[in-house]
């Protein structure tokens, strides 16, 4: 535990260090909010989509952020060394995902506050909104950390954005209801984590209290603990 | 050929060992002692193995077969990561943090409760000369500078076994003789240490040499034997004699 905490520590040193990844994190979701909010300004675009994207977001940033900066590690050799030192895998996946959460935490406020400022109308309760865009990001990191294990260079770490959360993003429900889509790929989305991070955003935005998106919230935690066992298994002590 | 002057149970014992690295055996039978207390000079000229080896010894090494037994232990056994400190060849560090958060976190890595960091950290960079530069960040030292933050890294925990792979590579004389001094002081307070190097001047101050050629022992003696068994003028030109000998014995066998 307290090598997690140490780990996450060190993490978050290293981000405090890079305040232009700490400005695109918090800034750049409340552009392509305001984006929308501007476009679609008079009409309800934004207090039906706005949760979404709240959720969406952040997953697709922690994921990027997450896989590059175990690549790094990784590459750098400093893995390697932390290998030889009493640090477990579990401290290791554990301590980065605490510290991306932390500032997932700081990007869910500002984004949902932000929306809410330019107009966003969220039926259900703002703070399960935020609840669930907090573990949106910290999927998001979790499944990167996972991804960063099959990624050899950052040529591949890159790809594996649009190989593991595109198929995720088309079969989510969000171009199409899920109940209109084929069977086959309707039976796909249900086994996808992004499927129940976007429903519960759904229903939120249609009024859902908490009894309503509990499963869907479920099932999300139930992925984020398989991502970091996955994370742990795949990050191999002894290479060739 | 097997040799342990002091007696006792050495800090690192190899036997039979093979490792398969890119689907060749890169190191194949070696037989090798690493006597407890000393300085252990792991020679050989570049791709003879020696990270490879000390990979093995530090358990990160992957497809290897026969026995590497560190402090009594098997090899990467969990309790040997708070005895044995590892430096990587290239410089294994944090570069967007300050040397100071590096070795903080390395303190805290090895089990430095949190009150006696700060001593810690100030001790090891003293140690290494890095004195002044605690608050500056990793990537804007110089190469010399960064491969000794490394080290001081691996010196946090007082490990009593150190595996340096080339920590003197890209230092100046005056630095050189100064970290030599420390690996003499480490060892007369019980540390071994085992440290790679392919500059041959720095042979005289181990008090055992292994030399590797093509993943293979060549020697293993001290470095008056050297001398002597090869009349050679210095370090140098007698690595080379015996380099040169044991690659026309490898040639006469295979005839
Ligand atoms: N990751 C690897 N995959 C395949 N072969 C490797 C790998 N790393 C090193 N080798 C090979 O193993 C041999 C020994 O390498 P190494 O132990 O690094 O030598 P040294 O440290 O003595 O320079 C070399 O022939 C090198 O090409
Ligand atoms: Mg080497």
């Amino acid at each position: 535990m307290n090598l997690t905490l140490a780990t996450a520590g060190r993490v978050l040193d290293q981000l405090r260090a890079d305040h232009r990844t700490i400005a695109l994190v918090l800034v750049l979701p409340c552009l392509l909010i305001g984006l929308i909010a501007w476009m679609f300004d008079g009409t309800p675009v934004l207090d039906q989509f706005g949760p979404m994207l709240v959720g969406l977001f952040p997953l697709i940033v922690m994921f990027l952020v997450t896989s590059v900066a175990t690549l790094r590690e990784r590459q750098s050799g400093t893995l390697e060394r932390l290998m030889t030192t009493p640090v477990r895998k579990g401290d290791f996946v554990a301590g980065y995902a605490l510290a991306f959460a932390t500032l997932a935490l700081f990007q869910s406020l500002v984004v949902v506050g932000f929306a809410t400022l330019v107009g966003m109308d969220v039926a259900g309760p703002l703070g399960l909104v935020i609840v669930v865009a907090l573990l949106d990001a910290v999927l998001g990191c979790c499944l990167g950390l996972a991804a960063s294990a099959l990624a050899r260079s950052e040529f591949q770490a890159v790809q594996m954005m649009p190989a593991i959360l595109f198929p995720q993003l088309i079969t989510c429900g969000l171009l199409m209801p899920r109940d209109e889509m084929p069977q086959v790929l309707e039976w796909l989305s249900r086994v996808f984590p992004l499927t129940y991070a976007i429903e519960a955003m759904q229903g939120l935005a249609a009024g859902d209290q908490w009894v309503d998106i509990r499963g869907a919230v479920g099932v999300i935690a139930l992925f984020i603990v398989g991502a970091v066992a996955l994370g742990v298994l795949t990050l191999p002590r002894r290479t060739p | 050929m097997v040799n342990n002057p002091a007696g006792g149970e050495p800090a690192i014992r190899v036997r039979d060992l093979r490792i398969e690295r890119g689907g060749r055996a890169v190191i194949d039978g070696l037989d090798v002692d690493v006597p407890a207390g000393s300085v252990v000079g792991l020679l050989g000229p570049s791709g003879s193995g020696k990270t490879t080896l000390m990979r093995a010894v530090v358990g990160v090494q992957d497809r290897v077969t026969g026995t590497v037994d560190v402090l009594g232990l098997p090899a990467g056994a969990p309790e040997l990561r708070r005895r044995v400190g590892y430096v990587t060849q290239a410089a294994s560090v944090y570069t967007d943090l300050t040397v100071a958060q590096n070795l903080g976190y390395f303190a805290a890595l090895a089990g430095v409760a949190p009150t006696r960091r700060r001593d810690t950290v100030g001790r090891v960079v003293a140690e290494v000369d890095l004195g002044g530069h605690e608050k500056q960040v990793v990537a804007t030292l110089s190469g010399g500078e960064r491969s000794r933050v490394s080290l001081a890294a691996a010196l946090v925990g007082d490990p009593e076994l150190l595996v340096l792979d080339e920590p003197t590579v890209g230092l100046d004389p005056v630095l050189r003789r100064d970290l030599w001094a420390l690996f003499r002081e480490l060892s007369r307070t019980g540390r071994t240490l085992l440290v790679s190097s392919h500059v041959m001047d720095e042979a005289t101050q181990c008090d055992r040499l292994l030399l590797m050629r093509a993943g293979g022992l060549v020697a293993d003696l001290t470095p008056e034997e050297l001398m002597q068994q090869t009349g050679a003028p210095d370090a140098e030109r007698a690595f080379l004699a015996l380099i040169d000998r044991s690659a026309g014995a490898t040639e006469g066998t295979a005839r």
